[in-house]
């Protein structure tokens, strides 16, 4: 599987380059299709934070910001070992990637576990929407909806990161095989793109559900 | 050159675990088929219980949760998939000069999803079915409905996967995979209006599903953004729900343009007129058609001055669309024009497009859109776009490639009258409705008031003849796979790639990858210029 060597006659790809070429670009369009997806929740964030600003905040100010900001930094260092896996991958250094898509699988793990300690506080809370909320007062009802959107947004981010995980333990197991080369790493890279988008995912989350309004 | 892709390998086994993306087409094409008769019974017991002005055969509630089944199956399960995952699965790689769509397995994953979000509709409507209309407003959907909204919901919101990946899979082939030659304005303009379609598919279709699972949690968990009760705004819904929905419109026509474009050409024997005009208006229309879905909100409570920005983007729609049908009609000025079944098709969608078009400027008026609204007049104009304009068109593309898919030539007398009676029918049944809407008859219930009564008995007689005439092509199609005569390589004299490969195609399309060195539609002197090349490194810039 050399670079430019016509594949089987029902390819549609002539070369694995076009072939890895093609990956990538099919990568990106998914990408910018979740985009679209998170959007539509941001969008949600947006009107209510400003429509109902007064209880929106009221939930900000009850989310774990200790857990968050920690969690913050669990996925940064995750996404930036995984990147090093890619550049491992780019100089065939199976052993690397595999490493390095460990710690990063590890790490994405560990975020998960965090949030799900948070989740359990605020079940025991009652932060939960539903008839026995903790918030009282004027504001109770829109803080609920905060945390409506909290648990969606948050579950949706967990979910993906699931997958992502998923993705990085079969890619760790396939340089534990051996399958990546200098001329072909392609899965690595775009299984790259995919934990960098959520990562980034989170980078907006942050901030909208545990800093603005929190002051 | 090797077998032809039906018969390669004639398990079950193969056909279901199939990458061939002529194949995959064929299996869309048996779902799709199942799913706009299921649409087409929900239609034909409308009518029915619209015949008298107290109703015949449905109670108020049946009534309710039968329209709703039939528009739900109608648009996901049929009419947003139909042309791009049949004809466009089948075309997109031959039209290429590709040995299949850049991500061959990722298409039957689509297929797959497709089946799996049909069943779980079905299990919803037949489960007791729900009444929200398919629009899902909230708070209906979400407080009151006592259908099964959750089955349903999540049946769509994975039928949004299924088009992604088609979205995906379509993008990213028409970048990559263009054989040697065939540069972008060489392109078809079939592909042009699905490289439109597709760029909906991945960037509208995302909104729908986090709009639908937001409903979805809402009705599990009683956990709601959009409920009212929490201070949440059911309206975030409606502005959500349409701005997937109405590029969603736009789905369901750009292909069927794009098709028509196709078969213009072929029977007038001319280069379509100002190709990159209607090139680049398939790609406008699908841009516009973003910043519309204001339209659908006018009386919702939205502000004057939106409505007044979303009405005139909603004008801006009516250029591009005008473009191609002036263009069409240009094509066929001085052509020598030949009525086969594709090309009556043809005409019929560019006639009943005009009207549905035409209408659409009505409803885009602030003024007229609040007196016509929620009336007949709304579902006449819609039905004359989708089931006038698209259903016309993929009728007249399942035509126009059915010998080049199956190898067999359908006969072509019952074409033209399939084609004449879905025209008439089509206009008896609709176009009743216009004047029932401006009259001010509602949609949506199922009784009406008696003075409404002739035009909805007009309007029941054309439906009748609109199910026997969708119900031809269907046994004759049938009749030709046995006894249709073998069809010709290129029995209409056409020069698209696809029609320089056998009929049907073998496994990996072409002998020889194509080398292009004219521009798409080049009917001057055909033969002596599109010779298949040898084939070179291919280009994919």
């Amino acid at each position: 599987m050399s670079d430019g060597a016509v594949l089987d006659r029902h390819a549609p790809y002539e070369t694995t380059l076009h072939r890895d070429e093609t990956a990538i670009a099919g990568m990106w369009l998914f990408l910018a299709s979740e985009t679209l997806l998170f959007g539509g929740l941001f969008l949600v964030c947006l009107v209510y934070s400003q429509t109902r600003a007064d209880g929106w905040a009221e939930g900000v100010r009850h989310t774990n910001l200790a857990i968050g900001a920690v969690n913050t930094l669990v996925l940064i260092t995750s996404s930036a070992i995984y990147t090093m896996a890619v550049e491992a991958g780019r100089r065939g250094d199976n052993r690397r990637v595999m490493r390095f898509g460990l710690g990063a699988a590890v790490l994405g793990l560990a975020f998960l576990v965090l949030k799900g300690v948070e989740w359990g506080q605020e079940f025991s809370e009652n932060l939960f929407p539903g008839p026995h909320f903790a918030l009282h007062g004027p504001n109770a009802r829109a803080a609920e909806l905060f945390y409506s959107f909290y648990f969606l947004a948050t579950f949706l981010h967990g979910m993906h990161m699931v997958v992502g995980i998923g993705l990085i333990l079969w890619i760790g197991r396939k340089a534990h095989q051996g399958a990546f080369s200098a001329a072909w790493s392609t899965p690595v890279d775009v299984v790259g793109l995919y934990w960098s988008f959520v990562d980034l995912v989170w980078m907006l989350l942050f901030p909208l559900l545990y800093l603005i309004g929190r002051a | 050159m090797s077998a032809s892709y039906l018969w390669q390998d004639g398990t079950l086994r193969s056909w279901l675990l199939t990458r061939d993306h002529k194949r995959i087409a064929l299996l869309y094409l048996g779902s799709i088929t199942a799913f706009f008769a299921l649409g087409g019974i929900g239609a034909a017991l409308i009518r029915l219980q619209l015949l008298e002005p107290a109703g015949t055969i449905l109670s108020d509630a049946t009534y309710n949760r039968v329209f709703t089944m039939h528009g739900v199956v109608m648009v996901w399960l049929f009419l947003v998939p139909s042309i791009p995952v049949t004809l466009g699965n089948f075309l997109v790689p031959l039209m290429l000069g590709a040995r299949d769509l850049a991500f061959p397995r990722l298409n039957l994953v689509s297929w797959y999803l497709f089946v799996a979000s049909g069943l779980l509709v079905l299990y919803g409507l037949f489960r007791g079915g729900l009444e929200t209309g398919w629009t899902f407003y909230t708070p209906l959907s979400s407080d009151y409905s006592e259908g099964r909204v959750l089955p349903v919901v999540l049946g769509i919101f994975l039928n949004g996967f299924s088009s992604i990946a088609t979205g995906v899979n379509f993008i990213v082939s028409i970048h990559q995979l263009r054989a040697p030659g065939m540069t972008w304005y060489r392109l078809p303009l079939m592909l042009w209006a699905l490289y439109a379609t597709s760029i909906i598919f991945v960037l509208a279709t995302p909104v729908l599903g986090i709009t639908l699972l937001l409903l979805a949690f809402e009705r599990l968990f009683r956990v709601g953004v959009f409920d009212p009760t929490l201070g949440g705004d059911p309206l975030l819904f409606q502005q959500m729900f349409w701005f997937y929905s109405h590029p969603a419109v736009y789905i369901m026509i750009l292909p069927g343009m794009g098709v028509v474009s196709e078969i213009v050409s072929t029977f007038c024997r001319k280069p379509v007129f100002g190709y990159r005009f209607v090139a680049w208006s398939s790609v406008s229309i699908a841009a516009i058609g973003f910043i519309v879905w204001g339209h659908h909100m006018f009386v919702a409570g939205e502000s004057l001055y939106s409505a007044i920005v979303f009405s005139m983007f909603s004008f801006f729609v009516s250029v591009p669309s005008a473009i191609k049908v002036f263009n069409w009609l240009g094509t066929m000025h001085g052509g020598s024009i030949r009525l086969d079944a594709p090309m009556l098709y043809a005409l019929g969608f560019i006639g009943l497009f005009t009207v549905g078009g035409l209408t659409g400027l009505f409803l885009a008026s602030l003024a007229a859109d609040v007196h016509l609204t929620q009336t007949y007049f709304v579902v006449a104009h819609f039905h004359y776009i989708m089931v006038g304009g698209m259903v016309s068109a993929y009728f007249g593309g399942l035509h126009y490639w059915w010998p080049k898919i199956t190898g067999r030539m359908y006969p072509e007398i019952w074409g033209r009258l399939a084609a004449a009676l879905i025209f008439f029918g089509f206009n008896l049944t609709f176009f009743p409705q216009f004047i029932l809407g401006f009259e001010g008859m509602p949609r949506r219930y199922a009784t009406y008031p008696a003075q409404f009564q002739v035009l909805n008995v007009l309007s029941s007689a054309g439906a009748g003849i609109l199910a026997v005439a969708y119900v031809m092509p269907l046994v004759y199609f049938t009749w030709s796979l046995f006894r249709g005569a073998r069809a010709p390589d290129n029995p209409w004299g056409a020069t698209g790639l696809e029609w320089r490969t056998s009929s049907p195609p073998p496994v990996e399309n072409f002998a020889e990858t194509p080398v292009v060195t004219t521009d798409a539609y080049d009917y001057g002197d055909m033969d002596a210029r599109t010779g298949v090349a040898d084939a070179g490194g291919r280009h994919h810039v």
